[in-house]
């Protein structure tokens, strides 16, 4: 099926709207758009960031998941304490694919899940107490962690427990961090402000720990990777790169991130921000407060990655300059074989996308590379900010829609019939029962890393198994006539 | 006779807790079957009846023992003067935790725990001055009390309370069965005050139930944590609760109502002369400025 037309694709906005009440047609309305690249400011065609209507099936978070899962679960050799009943912790626990290394439970605590487990009488008398012991037995069970974060469920915040005093207490008496982080779920409209709040706590609690203390040697090369959950592996195949250009990657933020690396931080000459959305404050609170300039870069595809890596060298001298070249000649031989095979076997395919912070605009340069093309694309939790970042990466007249509601997707994926659908885990089965090829791009569909040039490797092979895969043309059941036949079978 | 619960409100220290525990055992007196239920985290609103200091709460109790689960109802329902069966929710500390989902779970485990199937002619919720949350309405929810009682005086402040604590029930009588059943005056000796206290129940659409005299002898018995119906039975006031005691029984007037502006409110208290004339002109005039005028 060929591409729509500008007009097409706004009649297909009003088509699906269509089956909305009048209240509702009006607020969905403002967050689907048709891409226009001449457009500059985002505010101008989609709106972000609201509330989800009740009724529709959004897939966004809450603030806890945004602070526990996504900015602190990570950061590996500190104890994150879900407190609060004990749901939230354990159905959160080691749900994303954050990797790292260490001894877990010794060192690193990463796939543990440490509560408070409320119970009734910890809501009517206040949770306090049970705070300040759990955090005592946590130091005599794992005397090598670094730190504590409290990320704060539901209750803690309508019963008005003092976590900042015990944690202050806590501190004191451990002679180690310890972070009250105010992240209910109940607060904002999705993960994002829950990103904020973790990135705030980071600013309040742990970035000028050492502040005044020059004994750490720094090089004029020093950066720290901003933004980068190490899913699957991501960020060790990104520092690798730089690494190899000759920057010394200090921190990183937080997959597979350590306490120490983020209190290092404020000494770095540059702050590299890959993931905007959740990490973009505390970049630009260190500008603000240290001088640090920061620069946002994409590792996703050959294209995108020089794009970066030049980008990132421009901050720096020759040497930097040069190496960055060194590094792009020195992969060209593997991403271009990479793209011989599999270009042609997915060349001219359609994507469409709808994920979270970063990725439904960083990853559309990966599938260009392999000769695809997104045609539609959307966030969970995005800001204006981000839209604006989205534009210029999207095609004209291609697809936009903001917290899109199960109906809206199902009905898009109708009408537009892409060959390939990236999103997550609860959109996965409706697709492929549809018939469609699916890939999970939060999870990498436990696989991965995606980064850098040896994730671009691994990133073509998974997009060609699941594309190519012999299964989509068996999606016909025997006895039903060709006529019934689903389009994706018939195209495959 | 079938059970009727009733709940008692009214500004804090207005004696909510001593008209409560005086009636009931006017009630208990006359052969009726009674249960107090506090609901207040300070829990003294049976000790009267036990001649305690205060009462091992349910919430207490349940932080005790782990959970509320592990509880059973003999282990928070205590039975003091003329039979009268008193538990108190409990809850914590001033400044932490959350007293109004202390109230729930109370209230919840009596009923599952069936301290409800017994044979009982009355329930009592004495519950906190304000309906400050959820928690606190708990006692006038579906299935709960049916009769509110506000017990008030001659004074501005209690009046407001009382015509808040009206508009907290009408929220709730349209979607439950919650009744305003009449204001006790407790009285202070104010002036006119039973006039006053009939013409706030009038414009309410509800009765002043009865005037309790202020009298020596309620705080004497007290003292001795004892109604004054047990300290000394033939004292006058011993009467009063008695009195109040066989309204009750009797009452029929339940009514949905309606709580009046703060303007009424205010021409109510200037006319009784419990406020001056409002002055425009003094309005936001520090003493300094109203000097140099």
């Amino acid at each position: 099926m060929t591409n729509l037309t500008k007009e097409e694709t706004q009649a297909l906005i009003a088509e699906v709207l269509e089956i909305y009440p009048e209240k509702a047609k009006k607020d969905r309305a403002k967050h689907l758009t048709v891409n226009d690249q001449s457009v500059e400011q985002s505010k101008k065609c989609i709106t972000s960031n609201r509330k989800s209507l009740p009724g529709v099936m959004t897939i966004r978070g809450c603030a806890y998941a945004g602070s526990k899962g996504v900015v602190w679960g990570p950061i590996k050799d500190m104890i994150h304490i879900s407190h609060g009943p004990v749901g939230c912790g354990q159905y959160s626990r080691a749900g994303r694919r954050n990797y790292y290394v260490g001894t877990t439970g010794i060192n690193t605590f990463g796939t543990m899940n440490f509560t408070s487990d409320f119970q009734e009488k910890d809501i009517v008398f206040g949770g306090d107490k049970k705070l300040a012991k759990l955090i005592g037995e946590i130091e005599t069970l794992f005397p090598l962690a670094k730190g504590i974060s409290v990320q704060s469920e539901c209750p803690i915040g309508l019963i008005g427990d003092d976590i900042e005093a015990v944690s202050k207490k806590a501190s004191k008496e451990l002679n180690k961090p310890v972070v009250p982080v105010r992240c209910e779920g109940f607060r904002g409209v999705s993960q994002s402000l829950g990103h904020h709040i973790a990135n705030d706590a980071v600013r309040d609690w742990v970035l000028s720990n050492r502040d005044g203390d020059n004994s750490f040697q720094t090089t004029p090369y020093d950066v720290s990777i901003i933004g980068d959950y190490n899913i699957g592996g991501d960020a060790w195949s990104s520092r690798t790169l730089l690494e190899e250009m000759g920057l010394r990657v200090v921190a990183q933020w937080s997959g597979d991130g350590t306490l120490a690396e983020m209190e290092l931080t404020p000494k770095v000459k540059l702050n590299l921000l890959h993931c905007y959305r959740s990490m973009n404050y505390i970049s630009r609170h260190m500008e603000e407060k240290y001088g640090i300039p920061w620069v946002e870069y994409n590792f996703f595809g050959p294209t995108k990655i020089a794009e970066s890596l030049r980008k990132i060298a421009s901050y720096f001298d020759d040497t930097i300059k040069a190496g960055a070249e060194r590094v792009i000649e020195r992969y060209k031989a593997e991403y271009e074989a990479v793209i011989a095979k599999y270009k042609p076997r997915l060349q001219g395919k359609r994507v469409m996308l709808y994920i979270g912070g970063l990725r439904p605009r960083h990853v559309i340069g990966a599938y260009e590379d392999l000769g695809m093309e997104v045609v539609g694309t959307g966030y969970e939790f995005a800001h204006n900010d981000d839209y604006d970042r989205t534009i210029k990466e999207m095609g004209n007249a291609t697809l936009i829609y903001d917290d899109v509601t199960g109906y809206e997707f199902e009905e898009f994926v109708k009408k537009i019939k892409p060959d390939l659908i990236g999103s997550g885990i609860k959109e996965k089965y409706i697709f492929q029962k549809m018939g469609i090829p699916f890939r999970q791009m939060h999870s990498w569909d436990y696989s991965g890393p995606y980064h850098g040039y040896d994730g671009f490797a691994i990133f073509a092979r998974d997009m060609d198994m699941t594309l190519n895969n012999p299964c989509w043309g068996k999606m016909k059941a025997p006895w039903i006539k060709d006529e019934a036949a689903p389009a994706i079978a018939a195209a495959a | 006779m079938a059970l009727r619960q009733c709940a008692i409100y009214g500004k804090g220290g207005i004696g909510k807790s001593t008209t409560t525990q005086n009636l009931v055992a006017g009630l208990a007196e006359a052969g009726k079957k009674v249960m107090i239920v506090g609901c207040d985290p300070k829990a003294d609103s049976t000790r009267l009846i036990l001649h305690a200091k205060a009462q091992n709460s349910i919430m207490q109790m349940a932080a005790e023992a782990g959970s509320v689960e592990d509880l059973e109802l003999e282990d928070v329902l205590k039975v003091g003067y003329k039979d009268i069966k008193c538990v108190e929710s409990g809850g914590p500390e001033p400044g932490v935790g959350c007293a109004g989902r202390g109230v729930i779970t109370a209230i919840n485990f009596l009923e599952e725990e069936g301290a409800y199937e017994e044979d009982l002619d009355f329930v009592f919720y004495d519950v906190l001055g304000d309906v400050v949350c959820g928690g606190f309405a708990m006692p006038i929810r579906e299935n709960k009390a049916q009769e509110i009682y506000i017990v008030c005086s001659g004074e501005m402040m209690a009046m407001y309370a009382a015509n808040n604590i009206a508009k907290g029930i009408v929220k709730y009588a349209n979607s439950g069965g919650v009744r305003l059943a009449g204001l006790i005056c407790n009285s202070r000796n104010t002036a006119r005050e039973d006039e006053l206290i009939m013409e706030l129940a009038r414009q309410l659409g509800t009765q002043m139930i009865h005037f309790v005299p202020r009298d020596n002898v309620v705080q004497r018995a007290e003292i001795r944590r004892m109604t004054v119906i047990e300290y000394e039975p033939t004292a006058k006031q011993a009467d009063e609760y008695r009195a109040l005691a066989q309204k009750i029984i009797n009452n029929k007037m339940f009514v949905i109502p309606t709580p009046i502006t703060m303007d009424a409110l205010e021409d109510l208290l200037m006319q009784f002369g419990l406020m001056d004339e409002e002055d425009e002109s003094i309005v936001g005039k520090t003493a300094a400025e109203e000097a140099s005028a």
